[in-house]
């Protein structure tokens, strides 16, 4: 008989619950088992009833994202032997609404995602076809950082300037706005600095730093948004003394 | 159309949210510790006051100022003061980026400026305040 950890899972059945619940399962306390494949075990051995979201169990398709012990963590590399001997709460994202389960509503971060155009944005008609848009490795050190986001939404959970008002366009948003805008090879600073300077923009973002200490990845969208309100500072000081043929 | 309504659970923030975690705790703390700078503002312009109003109030501005309620308050207020500038200090290298010959200044390199400039700062006015 194995060594057993027990998942205390947050359940919501909207036909059926007022509100979410807790059950818990016991799992094999595998060490090389991760959150996510303990919620996989219970799935296909236990409870298949039980919903959550998951995709490629490496730390890149952001799907995986709970609230594990309190944290916001990517469940496919929360390994249970660090929270041994347990019990180990997995609820889903904060400052969500919750679907089913551990599953989010996550179309109101879609909607950010697309206001702030994560693209290039660029008039091509000077550019030759046939020939590579180059950049040097400086260039690319500029968002390279900023460019490892995978939208898991982890810093959204942690933010409580975004769970107390969701009207906020969140930390991930921001940092990708900012990957756009320090490419070289990109032209929308300015379409995108109408979205990030908004009261709901860069503004309403009090430095907790939160959001940085929750990134998997490294991305650091604390640092990203506290550059962006220096542009648009900037930028507002510049727009109110010079003329618009000086302002670059 | 299906039949179907979606019916979402709205999760609610706890109304002490900012003591649910340490580093959420900190930042509150970081941002009531401004009113300890208001204060001193306050406190700068009721000197400035009591100088433009001639040698009387002066002297009771320094009377007052001896009075062991407003040591305390002064007492509190440098140590709010300085907790505010160390953290602000602190957080400062992420949201500035200085190069210098095209190579990004490590953070220590900006913090370290800050608590020299706060360091000769402070020279100063030992000098002026003490020594003078």
């Amino acid at each position: 008989m194995p060594e057993e950890i027990t998942l205390r899972v947050s359940r919501y059945r909207p036909e059926t619950d007022a509100g979410p619940t807790f059950q818990e399962y016991a799992v094999p306390l595998r060490e090389d088992w991760a959150v996510l494949d303990a919620l996989n075990y219970v799935k296909d051995e236990v409870d298949p009833t039980l919903a959550y979201r998951w995709s490629c169990r490496m730390g890149i398709c952001g799907s995986c994202g709970m609230t594990v012990n309190g944290e916001p963590r990517l469940t496919c590399g929360t390994f249970l032997v660090d929270h041994a001997p347990g019990p180990i709460q997995v609820e889903p994202l904060r400052n969500f609404p919750v679907i089913r389960d551990l599953v989010i509503e996550m179309t109101d971060f879609m909607h950010k995602l697309g206001s702030i155009q994560p693209w290039i944005i660029r008039d091509e008609s000077a550019d030759d076809a046939s020939v590579e848009l180059l950049q040097t490795p400086s260039e690319m050190d500029e968002y390279r950082r900023y460019s490892m986001c995978i939208n898991c939404m982890l810093c959204y959970s942690a933010c409580p300037v975004y769970g107390l008002d969701s009207k906020f366009i969140g930390p991930a948003a921001i940092a990708l706005a900012q990957r756009y805008n320090l490419d070289s090879r990109d032209e929308g600073a300015a379409d995108r600095l109408t979205v990030l300077s908004e009261d709901e923009g860069v503004w309403a973002c009090t430095f907790v730093g939160e959001c940085t200490r929750a990134c998997p990845k490294g991305v650091d969208p604390a640092g990203a948004i506290q550059r962006a309100k220096l542009v648009a500072a900037n930028e507002a000081v510049k727009a109110f003394l010079l003329p618009k043929w000086a302002r670059g | 159309m299906s039949g179907y309504q979606q019916r979402l659970y709205r999760q609610r923030v706890p109304l002490f949210w900012w003591l649910s975690r340490r580093s959420y705790f900190a930042f509150v703390v970081r941002e009531l510790t401004s009113l300890a700078v208001v204060w001193f503002v306050v406190y700068l312009l009721w000197l400035v006051w009591a100088v433009g109003s001639g040698p009387t109030a002066y002297q009771r501005f320094l009377d007052r100022s001896a009075e062991p309620w407003l040591v305390a308050i002064n007492v509190v207020a440098l140590a709010f003061a300085i907790y505010h500038t160390v953290t602000w200090f602190a957080v400062t290298p992420q949201a500035m980026v200085l190069r210098v010959r095209r190579r990004r200044l490590p953070g220590q390199a900006i913090a370290g400026a800050l608590y020299l400039a706060w360091l000769a700062v402070s020279a100063v006015l030992v000098w002026f305040v003490v020594i003078k």
